[in-house]
């Protein structure tokens, strides 16, 4: 990459062919009048996103079928650079034809995506992926208009980037999808962090409820867990630790024990687990209606421990105490 | 289709008689200069010339060090670095005085300068976007203050700063004064008999001459550690062989440039002008700064309803070549202090588009980019989700 980026590439030349000629000539640019809505026997939803002080504003038309609440046009006008708006433009064209929930699920890594020339390269430079997250960020707000909603009920209430109203849950869902490792590359795909950078980390411009090294750091954390959980409950139960075999006993009796017990008012805990001359020995306590039943310790042990065999190994041994 | 070339303040075409002066110096005379042989010193000559006509162009003295190096971002580099060398890493001074509007290599460096322990203090701009004495004085201290650097002519809106005020209130405190006049030469007089500045910087391909070579001015009896260390060119101030050819052409355009000062004045000044008439003739536009406070070349306007990087975009689709200091790829997106301090509002700091003329620019050109520009705002207003076109 060195020698590529030592005299330095024009942002404009790392755009793909399909970004400029939407530049050039978006298709869905306008708007959609109520007339125009009307006479395709549809809903007008108009919804803004953006502030032209943070750089980028942009309002969103749709033609909503009110019986399917199927989008039947879209529009959009934009005050933006160039890759905003032919963002827009192809988010505009992902939406049409869906139902405006089918269209809630359109992410700006999908609107990306579908202005590769091929799948291998991105569309746009790092530094303009922010511009995408506005045109992912007015489907949620024109969904809520049409719902007749509170957007925050479709996205996040708690704010972490004021300056580019950067909620908590998109912050994380970036850093979870495009796998950011570091603050800049957060501020990069969200612009969250761009402007007043109060909430990069604390001892900024002012005081934050959250901070981006502090949910950076949280969210990889989390992340590194699932990935060890996963990898865990992936492996053969025998390799498995003694937490991890406790954490796949409880998920085991969860799913097939537990629900069986409680129709007749009872249910089970495990007490203890250990292993010895070969076998894994588990130490239950019946609960509830359970707690003396004459079926506990025969059909009933029976059920659980053959029910282990099969989900989790052969060498249990369900041991009542 | 043909291209119309408004982003002279990003860099000049070469005249092309400073490249015919360059030219024997490639395959003919191209002897180095610190050779004792006739094909070293068959390039003096010229070299002198060159530098006769450096030090005439800005009116530097015999006594007074102009050092020729690869630019304006070096040589600022230079004097920043130096000095903090020279008088801050131990003493006895502390500070470095700047402006919050300076070009990003003095800006950066002094930020590299405070990671190592040097305090930099950045002045605001005034109401007309330029700084006053009266800042200064509140901004400086005798005993403290190491070097003050104030740029000449501001690159982004072309306005012009009170550099002889600002070099006296410094001369008369003991202080360092430094002027990045990268923007300046060949645009307003820079008359350093006239103006007591210490140290002054330029590059060649501002001005009509080639890219890679600048120079860098001291006045007499001042000190500066060198920032490469080497050789004995430049009496040991400046490591590296000179670039011959380069410092010929740069001799001769700044000789031009001086020259053409009253046409830059007169001719370039009513083209600009006539620029700008015609984009305050469109709706909602405005442009940034007084006229006569900014150099003759420079036009920053403000197109409401516009984002900057999507005007520039489909300016260039349309054959005319701007820029924006806003691009919302750029890493400023704070404020635009000039904005700040001039009161202009923040819905118009990502609207701004730099016009900048040279010498070379024609009637035709600006009358055929005036039209494109009006039709560019139309377009872009038509799509803009934020201009109400019945206002």
């Amino acid at each position: 990459m060195a020698k590529n980026d030592l005299i330095g590439g024009s942002l404009w030349e790392q755009y793909s062919a399909k970004v400029s000629e939407r530049m050039n000539d978006p298709r869905h640019r306008g708007e959609i009048s109520e007339a125009e809505a009307k006479a395709l026997g549809a809903r007008l939803v108009v919804a803004d996103w953006g502030a032209e002080a943070c750089g980028d504003a942009v309002r969103l038309y749709w033609a909503v079928d009110p019986k399917t609440d199927r989008i039947l046009a879209a529009k959009f006008k934009s005050f933006g650079c160039g890759t905003a708006i032919a963002s827009s433009d192809m988010m505009a064209e992902l939406s049409v034809g869906k139902t405006v929930d089918q269209a809630l699920e359109i992410t700006n890594i999908e609107v990306e995506r579908s202005l590769r020339d091929n799948a291998d390269t991105p569309a746009i430079p790092p530094q303009k992926m922010h511009c995408s997250v506005m045109a992912y960020d007015v489907i949620k707000k024109a969904a809520s208009v049409y719902k007749g909603v509170d957007m925050a009920s479709l996205v996040e209430e708690d704010i972490v980037c004021e300056c580019a109203r950067v909620g908590l849950r998109t912050i994380k869902d970036v850093i979870r999808i495009n796998d950011l490792k570091t603050v800049e590359e957060i501020t990069q795909y969200t612009k969250a962090g761009a402007f007043c950078k109060s909430c990069l980390r604390p001892g900024g411009h002012e005081k934050r409820k959250y901070y981006l090294v502090d949910i950076l750091r949280d969210t990889r954390m989390a992340m590194e867990q699932e990935k060890l959980f996963a990898q865990a409950d992936a492996a053969d139960f025998a390799a498995k630790n003694l937490i991890q075999k406790h954490r796949a006993i409880e998920k085991a009796l969860d799913e097939k024990i537990r629900p069986a017990l409680a129709a007749d008012g009872g249910s089970l805990e495990v007490v203890d687990i250990r292993e010895a001359d070969g076998k894994v020995n588990i130490y239950i306590r019946y609960l509830g209606a359970c707690k003396g039943c004459v079926s506990s310790t025969k059909g009933t042990l029976q059920f659980i421990e053959n029910m282990l065999h099969q989900e989790l190994a052969e060498n249990i041994r369900v041991i009542p105490v | 289709m043909n291209r119309i070339y408004l982003d002279n303040n990003a860099t000049t075409i070469v005249d092309p008689r400073v490249k015919e002066a360059m030219e024997p110096f490639f395959c003919q005379q191209y002897g180095n200069p610190n050779s004792l042989h006739s094909f070293g010193t068959e390039t003096h000559p010229a070299m002198r010339l060159a530098m006769d006509r450096l030090y005439a162009g800005i009116g530097a003295g015999d006594e007074d060090d102009i050092i020729i190096n690869s630019c304006a971002c070096e040589g600022n580099n230079h004097v920043l670095k130096s000095v903090y060398f020279d008088l801050i890493r131990n003493g006895p001074k502390s500070e470095i005085v700047t402006t919050q509007v300076e070009h990003p290599c003095v800006l950066n460096c002094c930020a590299f300068l405070e990671s190592l322990g040097a305090k930099v203090k950045y002045m605001p701009v005034n109401s007309d976007g330029t700084v006053d004495g009266e800042t200064l004085r509140q901004h400086i201290h005798p005993d403290r203050t190491a070097l003050v650097s104030v740029m000449w002519a501001n690159n982004e809106t072309g306005l012009v700063f009170p550099v002889q005020e600002l070099a006296e209130i410094c001369r008369k405190n003991g202080i360092l004064f430094h002027s990045d006049a990268v923007q300046a030469i060949g645009k307003v007089s820079v008359d350093l008999g006239r103006v007591p500045v210490d140290f002054l910087t330029f590059s060649a391909h501002k001005f009509h001459g080639p890219k890679g070579v600048g120079g860098l001015f001291i006045r007499k009896g001042l000190k500066l550690t060198p920032l490469l260390h080497g050789g004995e060119q430049m009496s040991g101030k400046r490591a590296g062989t000179v670039n011959v050819p380069y410092l010929i052409g740069m001799g001769l355009a700044m000789e031009m440039a001086v020259d053409n000062l009253a046409y830059e004045d007169s001719s370039v000044r009513r083209l600009r002008d006539r620029l700008e008439d015609a984009i305050l003739a469109i709706p909602d536009t405005m442009v940034v700064g007084k006229r006569k406070l900014r150099t003759p070349n420079t036009i920053l306007a403000s197109f409401r309803g516009i984002e900057g990087e999507a005007m520039i975009w489909d300016l260039n689709a349309n054959g005319v070549a701007a820029s924006t200091g806003s691009a919302c790829a750029s890493e400023s997106l704070e404020p635009n202090p000039t904005f700040v301090a001039m009161g202009i509002s923040d819905d118009l700091a990502h609207t701004s588009i730099r016009f900048s003329l040279s010498r070379f620019s024609t009637a035709e050109e600006i009358d055929q980019a005036a039209e494109v520009i009006r039709q560019s705002a139309q377009r872009l207003r038509e799509i803009s989700s934020t201009y109400k076109n019945d206002k």
